[in-house]
């Protein structure tokens, strides 16, 4: 008997769910090591550091997902991760590398303080308020997204490096506002507006712990799921990403297709951003996000761009954010574990879906080779 | 007139000196690009470089420590990258985001007790006669050691890909694998080694930030410019040459920002930083539809993982 490997013709449906899973797990084991060794630098001995990550993972896990008020945190966390993830989801599927989340997300927030702070301020019904700012944040990052959607179509611009730039802008023009003409005066200095009024807050849940964006995430999500495998939208989009050649040649518009999934990926992940403002925080600061719309990067592709895994997964990934600031205030561990998490998620994922494509048959040795 | 003249000279100096950075990563790219492997990876690789090569430094005040320790770090997520696409043949445009990520995030938890500490760093070395030239010495010759380095590298590296034996093997990988498989080279060795040999090299441009740039170890300190070394490589034509003439462009645009704030104009300090990030666009722009690509020569394979099996 010999043991050979081959690849696949197709690979099996129960891998799609079992690759992912199986990639956070080892992602969290190799993070453990990393640090079992960082806090061997801090505390000299391997049991003392082993200990203390046993600890530190205790935390990580027990606080967000098994107590009441951390689930609120990860829940509020879960939702601009839902929205971007989602975005981005719309254009990964045609193969569009929109890596510019964090600036479209930022751009959307921006676009509901200006709506809600200064453009709408006499509108007091709460209904009108709130949908006027959600539609000038998801125009806001549309247009954001505009940018490289247009420079994509009609210059062939990578649209990678253009969209993480407008990244840097966008954070930079916030900046501007809130530590200049938007600066709240009565804020003691502090780096962000005044605070949005009753009505263009969304409505609360749990004694005001959750707002309600969770379900317009959820419900995003159905509707996306819907248009990906019901619609022309769906069908099309699938096969521009598959074969650009393709669906040129079965007359599909190429160009209109990438405008509009980077357009409407950057409205979605704008949406995120004015949900974010009327939901959760209220006012726009500086440095609000905690790179959500890199973190949603790895949400989209962990749930394999199907909009019901994405909020699954962004739920399981607002958690670690919260743990993460857990593990940030009492083990004096940096911000940035959850990058490293997330760059061993997304090789862990790729990995073991290089290796799934291929499969390990047992051969019996008398068997006559096959003709080469 | 000679505020004028001062103000021109001290901003060429600092051009010099925010473009050394870049043009170390865009020179390690050009040659993991070559090679035909796209590496998104560099602002990772960078930040691994300033935090690897300053902790060193900081320890063992040996400096030549210190960047072979950043070359090192550059070079494991240079093997990490090439095993993922090389060998995993998976999508490059990924692999090279996560190590990104795996960069930032690794540098972030090594430095996290290296912030506000002060470490060894590369002192100013003028050279003599050339330094005292008027305008040009202060400009080019009143440097740290990494400069004069890159100064060499360029015309080295032009030399190494255009005229030896070696350069010529790596232009073939990228451009045709599968004719060089045919010659008898052995793609996948080039690929690991190049993407290795750009780690290294773009690491030391992190290196120069937190060792000469600015001295000190500050999270994310790249800031972007690991990005926008990707976008000069375009810009560059894969040419070293010309690498060296769009790091200084950015260099120059980053330090006639800082010097407007430092003179005090009334444009808002965040509008002057934007100017690099906008830059790499209308640069993106400009160099971005196919039939310039193919004029200009990107290597034909770029992005194009090699397989035997698959060959056609």
């Amino acid at each position: 008997m010999t043991i050979k490997i081959e690849k696949r013709l197709s690979t099996p449906k129960y891998l799609s769910i079992v690759v992912p899973i199986i990639s956070v797990f080892v992602a969290l084991l190799i993070m453990f090591i990393i640090l079992t060794i960082f806090f061997m630098g801090r505390l000299g001995s391997f049991a003392a550091a082993f200990s203390e990550t046993c600890l530190a993972y205790q935390e990580l896990i027990s606080w967000p997902f098994f107590n009441q008020y951390g689930l609120y945190s990860t829940i509020s966390k879960m939702v601009p991760l839902a929205f971007v993830a989602l975005g981005l989801s719309f254009a990964y599927k045609m193969k569009i590398w929109n890596i510019g989340g964090e600036g479209q997300l930022y751009m959307g927030a921006m676009a509901a303080t200006w709506a809600a702070l200064f453009l709408f301020r006499g509108i007091n019904s709460p209904l009108v308020l709130i949908t006027l700012v959600a539609i000038f944040s998801a125009i806001a990052g549309a247009l954001w997204a505009l940018i490289p959607a247009l420079m994509k179509a009609y210059a062939k611009t990578d649209e990678i490096v253009v969209t993480l730039m407008l990244n840097y802008v966008a954070i930079f023009w916030v900046d501007y506002l809130v530590y200049g003409p938007w600066r709240d005066p009565k804020g003691f200095g502090f780096p962000g507006t005044a605070a949005f009024g009753q009505s263009a807050m969304l409505p609360t849940l749990f004694d005001g712990n959750v707002h309600i964006g969770v379900f317009i995430a959820i419900a995003l999500a159905i509707v996306l799921e819907y248009i990906n495998r019901k619609t022309r939208w769906g069908f099309n989009s699938q096969v521009v990403g598959d074969n650009v050649r393709a669906a040129t040649y079965s007359g599909i518009k190429v160009k209109s297709y990438t405008i509009i999934s980077l357009v409407v990926s950057g409205a979605i992940a704008g949406l995120g951003g004015g949900i974010q403002m009327m939901g959760m925080q209220h006012r726009l600061m500086h440095g609000f996000s905690p790179g959500y719309g890199y973190t949603a990067i790895i949400v989209a592709w962990l749930g394999k761009l199907n909009p019901i895994a994405i909020i699954f997964v962004s739920f399981l990934f607002g958690g670690l954010l919260v743990g993460n600031d857990q593990l940030q205030m009492f083990y004096k561990l940096p911000i940035s574990l959850i990058s490293i998490f997330q760059g061993l998620v997304l090789f862990c994922l790729l990995g073991g879906e290089a290796i799934a494509a291929y499969r390990l048959r047992l051969e019996k040795a008398k068997e006559v080779p096959a003709h080469e | 007139m000679n505020d004028v003249l001062a103000f021109i000279v001290s901003t060429l100096h600092a051009t010099v000196r925010a473009g050394t950075p870049l043009l170390f990563a865009v020179l390690g790219t050009i040659f993991t690009e070559r090679s035909g492997i796209v590496n998104l990876g560099l602002e990772g690789i960078m930040l691994i470089g300033a935090i690897g090569g300053f902790v060193v430094s900081y320890n063992t005040s040996s400096l030549l420590l210190a960047i072979l320790v950043a070359m090192i770090a550059g070079a494991v997520l240079g093997l990490i990258h090439a095993f993922f696409t090389v060998t995993l043949k998976i999508n490059q445009i990924v692999s090279g985001l996560a190590i990104t990520m795996l960069g930032s995030g690794i540098s972030g938890l090594w430095g996290k007790d290296y912030i506000g500490v002060f470490a060894k760093r590369f002192d100013i070395i003028s050279i003599p006669f050339l330094s005292d030239i008027p305008v040009v010495g202060r400009v080019l010759f009143q440097h740290d050691l990494l400069v004069y380095i890159s100064f060499i590298a360029v015309p080295l590296m032009w030399f190494y890909i255009y005229k030896t034996r070696g350069g010529m093997t790596l232009r073939a990988v990228g451009e045709a694998p599968e004719a060089a498989d045919a010659r008898g080279i052995n793609v996948f060795f080039v690929r690991y080694l190049y993407t290795i040999i750009g780690g290294s090299i773009t690491a030391i441009g992190g290196a120069y930030l937190s060792l000469a740039y600015n001295s000190m170890w500050i999270e994310n300190m790249t800031a972007g410019r690991g990005w926008i070394a990707i976008a000069l490589v375009l810009f560059a034509t894969w040419d070293p040459y010309k690498a060296l003439l769009g790091a200084y462009l950015f260099g120059g645009i980053t330090a006639l920002g800082l010097r407007m704030q430092a003179i005090g104009t009334h444009i808002s300090p965040d509008f002057l930083k934007m100017l690099p990030y906008l830059l790499t666009i209308v640069v993106l722009f400009f160099t971005s539809t196919d039939t310039l690509k193919r004029k200009v020569g990107a290597p034909a394979s770029l992005g194009i993982p090699y397989s035997r099996e698959d060959r056609t």
